[in-house]
């Protein structure tokens, strides 16, 4: 069962190009800080009300230009909504869900992630660009989960 | 008597022709209900590509989330699979000497298992108790028997593939010391992909079902999710792995060629089923609950089965270039020309295989971390399993369907049924080009996958969404097109096309190569360390999301 010299250029160059898009992955992931959301906090989802920071959902100025958004997903709706922030802050987005499991994506940004019931889930993004990002959840949630959006408007 | 001693006669000429009467109805029953469930679900198919597009609003006794749900179930698990078993069995009986009676009656028993699986889930959709999607998340719970009617299903399976299993290690026994037939080594490969695959999803649905009734009061969410994607990506490799036997084996006997190489299709089918499962937390990417280490440990697994697939493209257009140049073909790509494009037992699966390497090159990417975070549950998804699965897999089905079926129902191909089917992969690979192309673009838009129109109340980035999904809903209305003509196909060619001899083709090995290595047989060892693998990047992730798991969810019904 011996190969073709052919075949065996092909497979490395085609091997090479795949370790080399898992060490550009690994690279950001690890050195860069830019892994994908996988915070592991958990929490009771029956009790999110009385578990902080969800007890007290909002959008809280905690520097120059960096803000917490701690926010709870329920069907349909993002609580806080209609977040206003000015150009060039960097924001900590702190979410949960109350039911069922939604997304939360903010259209034009690499802001994507699953919210589970039962888990925190943490996520940052700088806002550059002036203007109104849309907040849309992302994983079917019930009837109103294409009602389920707000926005940032970002000033 | 004269009757029986004709009857057995012409039964006997079958036998020696490789052909077994009672072993072709049950291969097309199968496939004739697999066509018919493609019919369906391709129309509810339709319905959704033009709501998107905001061409149609769908009535609220069948409303957006029941045909999506019925779609994905209807397609993704109940079409694939019928005819995955199908095939397959039609491929036992006729490269083994027949099914064993018991053997048949066990495809049967499947069969009649997966219809009654079929029957609880629709009717639970249909009444608009389940719409949870195929993918069916926790803690949206669904009535009971939907999740019933999945065991049944997967009983069904499980019995289909301990019924190939039987007949294999039948042969075997009788063959001692021989490789068994390419096209059954293949099958080994799938079925024990769907059975090991799917034991986990199973295990999921018995934690849903006493949960379902009330017996239970909560649910591990992420739990749930995790195993679901162990058989969900599981079932994309069977699928692939379906598929790619057709190319193998039947391919190059169409186009007038021999087998690439006997021994490394082998390696190609083993390193499938030991590299497979591994991949599933790609689906998970940007969950919370499972570390960045171990999501970045699954890139690496995910990525492990390209390999293969580099493999496969290799020998395929290597296959093509020798056929082509024995032919007499001259210059670098001159055998191009030497290929039957107007055969389309041909033409299919080679859309089938050009697709692949967009649809491959996309996977490649979005499997990586940072990329799957810009794509994850945006339409980009939905354009890539398409690509993939719709182009990909289902017109190598079309493509296997073209001579499979007049096989077994004793008919011809007749050239008019040719040209309808090249006109069909036409419209099908068009359609496709433009729904796929369009979702994978809106998708990096931003637009979100599984969701009815909706412009967000005219906010101006979803309006600027709006162009593409009309693109997309014209690819869907050529779909359609090409959908009606596959059934039509289907149908003639089963019950109405001129009655004949159709071969079953199969590529013979080149002369004087060199002999496939026997351990290549050892398919305890490969189960030992595809089974090490799966342990490898299961164990400790779910350990860790049952030992650190919150409280658990209860029940919710949000539609
Ligand atoms: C007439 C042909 C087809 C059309 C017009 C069509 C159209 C669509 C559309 C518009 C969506 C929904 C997008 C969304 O809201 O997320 C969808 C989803 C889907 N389609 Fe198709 N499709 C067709 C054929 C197929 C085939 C042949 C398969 C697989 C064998 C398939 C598998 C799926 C799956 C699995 C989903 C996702 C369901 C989910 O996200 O829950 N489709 N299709
Ligand atoms: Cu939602
Ligand atoms: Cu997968």
């Amino acid at each position: 069962m011996k190969m073709h010299r052919a075949e065996e250029i092909w497979l490395i160059v085609g091997v090479a190009i795949l370790v080399l898009s898992m060490v550009f992955t690994g690279y950001q992931a690890f050195a860069q800080g830019m892994a994908p959301p996988s915070n592991t906090e958990t929490l009771d989802p029956q009790k999110v009300d009385e578990h902080a920071p969800f007890d007290n959902p909002g959008v809280f100025e905690i520097g120059e230009n960096e803000y917490e958004v701690v926010m709870t997903l329920q069907a349909f709706s993002f609580t806080p909504n209609e977040i206003e922030i000015s150009a060039g802050s960097e924001v900590h987005f702190t979410l949960t869900s109350k039911d069922v499991v939604h997304g939360f994506q903010v259209a034009g940004t690499n802001i994507n992630a699953m919210v589970t019931p039962g888990y925190i889930q943490r996520i940052s993004q700088k806002f550059d660009e002036p203007g109104e990002y849309l907040v849309l959840c992302n994983e079917y949630c019930g009837a109103g989960h294409q009602l389920m959006a707000t926005t940032i408007t970002v000033k | 008597m004269e009757l029986v001693e004709k009857r057995n006669l012409s039964k006997k000429i079958n036998y020696v022709a490789g052909f077994h009467q009672d072993d072709a109805r049950l291969s097309l029953t199968y496939l004739a209900v697999a066509f018919l469930v493609l019919l369906i679900g391709g129309f509810l198919g339709l319905f959704q590509g033009l709501n998107r597009a905001g061409l149609l609003e769908l009535p609220s006794w069948f409303d957006y989330y029941q045909t999506l749900t019925a779609h994905g179930i209807l397609l993704l698990l109940v079409f694939t699979t019928l005819f995955t078993v199908g095939y397959f069995y039609a491929a036992l009986s006729h490269t083994l000497g027949g099914l064993l009676p018991k053997v048949r009656k066990m495809g049967w028993i499947a069969f009649g298992m997966m219809m009654i699986g079929v029957a609880f889930v629709a009717t639970t959709i249909v009444m608009g108790d389940a719409s949870v999607l195929y993918t069916f998340y926790p803690p949206m719970q669904a009535s009971p028997w939907f999740y019933i009617g999945l065991v049944f299903v997967v009983l069904g399976i499980w019995i289909a593939a301990f019924g190939a299993f039987i007949n294999i290690a039948n042969w075997r026994k009788n063959h001692r010391g021989k490789h068994t037939p390419l096209l059954a080594f293949f099958a080994t490969g799938v079925f024990v992909l769907l059975f090991f695959g799917s034991i986990g999803v199973t295990v999921e649905v018995f934690m849903l079902i006493p949960w379902a009734f009330g017996w239970t009061e909560t649910v591990n969410v992420m739990l749930s999710r995790t195993l679901f994607w162990s058989f969900g990506h599981t079932l994309v490799n069977i699928w692939y792995l379906t598929a790619i036997s057709a190319w193998y084996v039947v391919v190059p006997k169409v186009i007038g060629g021999k087998l690439f190489s006997d021994g490394l299709t082998r390696l190609v089918v083993i390193l499938l089923v030991i590299l497979n499962i591994p991949g599933g937390f790609h689906h998970q990417i940007i969950d919370p609950g499972i570390t960045e280490t171990w999501k970045f440990i699954h890139v690496f697994m995910s990525l492990s089965i390209a390999f293969p697939s580099l493999m496969t493209a290799f020998a395929m257009f290597a296959a093509f270039e020798r056929t082509g140049r024995k032919k007499g073909a001259k210059g670098l790509l001159g055998w191009f020309k030497k290929l039957p494009w107007g055969d389309v037992r041909f033409l299919a699966p080679f859309i089938a295989m050009v697709a692949f390497i967009f649809g491959g090159a996309g996977g490649i990417a979005q499997t990586n971390n940072q990329l799957n975070q810009v794509v994850h549950n945006t339409l980009w998804v939905t354009g890539h399993f398409h690509l993939t699965v719709g182009v990909t897999v289902v017109l190598t089905f079309f493509g296997i369907a073209y001579w499979l079926i007049p096989h077994l129902s004793k008919r011809e191909l007749t050239p008019r049924i040719n040209r309808l089917g090249i006109y069909q992969t036409i419209i099908w690979t068009v359609g496709m080009i433009f729904m796929s192309g369009s979702m994978h673009w809106v998708g990096l838009l931003g637009a979100p996958r599984r969701s009815s129109f909706s412009t967000y109340g005219d906010q101006a980035t979803a309006l600027s969404w709006d162009p593409y999904l009309f693109l997309l809903a014209i690819g869907g209305t050529l779909l359609i097109i090409g959908v009606i003509l596959m059934f039509y196909i289907a149908i003639h060619l089963m019950f109405f096309a001129p009655k004949g001899e159709t071969e079953f083709p199969i590529a013979e090995a080149e002369e004087n190569v060199m002999p496939t290595p026997k351990w290549t047989e050892r398919w305890g060892l490969w189960i030992v360390m595809f089974l090490a693998i799966v342990a490898m990047g299961y164990v400790v992730p779910l350990m860790d999301i049952i030992v650190n798991a919150p409280p658990g969810s209860p029940p919710f019904r949000t539609w």
